[in-house]
């Protein structure tokens, strides 16, 4: 198939935009929007997403090159940590004379 | 509001419609790849692109005023704030995305007039002073509508939202900073401010749309928490707030029926005119037309531009991609 079949309305394609904000965090997904290629992402994503300040870093990355989980296997994802209460500092007793921990 | 009198679509039943329903009522987001009903992806595409073209068709009439504004602050302060209305439309055009629609399809139901856009839009800003009542009641009106929608089942849209009401609270300062500068100017000013609020209040009203209690969309949308209260309960959350806002203007809010009842602390007040009301959202208020066609031509004339950032897009990708056979 050409481009012109998926894409008959020769739309800009979709961006996910994740910004690091000033504290030294992480990058988080913000939202996305829509550019012709990565450099006209980030700009639109600094006047759609930056315009109080809210970060000192982007990332933009095409919507259609993440791959996602599916929700249907959340089950078999993440049940099996759930019985494994002793990967918490909480489930092991110390007694309060042995001080910090 | 900004998504008034959406229809709800309910379609399905069955063990599925069930657990959907069932986390819903827990409180659980909703998330794109998740399974939920057609209905509710239906109603949802109509509503959330609804608020997401009014978004948009709402920076026309503040945007006449730009060029005007009466100071060079005024005008930064005007600018920023339709600014942040462009990015209101597309956190929204975006969240609608994620249910499977494209942002130009969207695009093209506002413009061919099969998707519609908030009645408010239709009226005109006549004076400065009408800047003022927009930003004062007009989102003012949105917030109440807004604030509550940060808590929906729709995970994209909820995330929209919080987003939005960020910065919605700045946007309803603005005007009444411009409002009370008005109201306590000379006379000529103060007439201004007055009109304005005699020509904004039953629009604003009408925001909230018609009384909903008997709907059963409402009631169908309620339940699925992508409408969170009913259009009367805003309504007078709305005038109750802003009553004594106009006091404090000493602006007369024109309704002779508006007297505050001491037995329940809320204020009775006229109805708007419904039929007008109806008649705005057929086509036929004051600028329709007109904001219809500014779309349409903004649309028409962007689109070499569109295009030849697209084609440019793909012969820069191609090169590199061919300068890299070359290098191996
Ligand atoms: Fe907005
Ligand atoms: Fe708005
Ligand atoms: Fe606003």
């Amino acid at each position: 198939m050409s481009y012109q079949d998926t894409n008959p309305r020769n739309e800009w394609p979709l961006w996910e935009i994740f910004i690091r904000g000033q504290h030294g965090m992480s990058h988080r997904h913000v939202g996305s929007l829509h550019a012709p290629d990565a450099e006209m992402a980030i700009k639109n994503a600094r006047d759609v997403y930056t315009r109080r300040n809210e970060g000192v870093s982007i990332w933009v990355v095409e919507a259609e090159k993440i791959t996602a989980s599916s929700p249907s296997d959340k089950g078999p994802m993440y049940e099996p940590s759930q019985s494994k209460v002793y990967r918490h500092p909480t489930f092991f007793d110390i007694p309060d004379d042995v001080g910090a921990m | 509001m900004y998504a008034q009198m959406v229809k709800s679509e309910n379609t399905d039943s069955g063990p599925e419609l069930d657990a959907f329903q069932a986390r819903i009522d827990a409180g659980e987001k909703i998330e794109p790849k998740d399974w939920m009903p057609a209905g509710y992806r239906k109603t949802l595409i109509r509503q959330i692109s609804q608020h997401a073209h009014s978004e948009i068709v709402g920076q026309l009439p503040e945007g006449n005023w730009i060029t005007r504004a009466p100071t060079l602050e005024r005008k930064a302060i005007l600018l920023a704030k339709v600014q942040d209305e462009a990015g209101h439309g597309l956190y929204l055009y975006c969240a609608a995305e994620t249910l499977g629609v494209s942002r130009d399809e969207l695009t093209e139901m506002l413009l061919d007039g099969r998707m519609k856009y908030s009645s408010i839009f239709n009226y005109p800003t006549l004076t400065w002073a009408d800047i003022g009542a927009i930003g004062w009641l007009v989102d003012g009106a949105a917030i109440m509508n807004q604030v509550p929608l940060q808590r929906t089942s729709y995970g994209p849209y909820a995330r929209a939202m919080v987003r939005i009401c960020k910065e919605e609270s700045f946007h309803q300062r603005q005007g009444y900073d411009i409002m009370m500068k008005m109201a306590q100017g000379s006379e000529a000013q103060k007439r201004m401010a007055q009109d304005a609020l005699n020509r904004y209040w039953y629009p604003s009203l009408m925001m909230f749309g018609p009384s909903d209690k008997e709907s059963v969309h409402s009631a169908q949308s309620m339940s699925w928490r992508i409408k969170i209260n009913s259009n009367d309960e805003l309504r007078q959350k709305f005038v109750d707030q802003t009553v004594p806002q106009a006091e404090y203007l000493g602006l007369t809010v024109p309704d002779e029926n508006l007297r505050l009842d001491p037995e329940t602390g809320h204020y009775k007040f006229s109805e708007p005119d419904w039929t007008e009301f109806f008649e705005v959202l057929n086509g036929n208020g004051p600028c329709n037309k007109e904001r219809l066609e500014a779309r349409n031509k903004a649309w028409d004339d962007g689109q070499w531009v569109r295009d030849g950032m697209m084609a440019h897009a793909r012969k820069k990708a191609a090169r590199a991609a061919s300068a890299k056979v070359v290098a191996e």
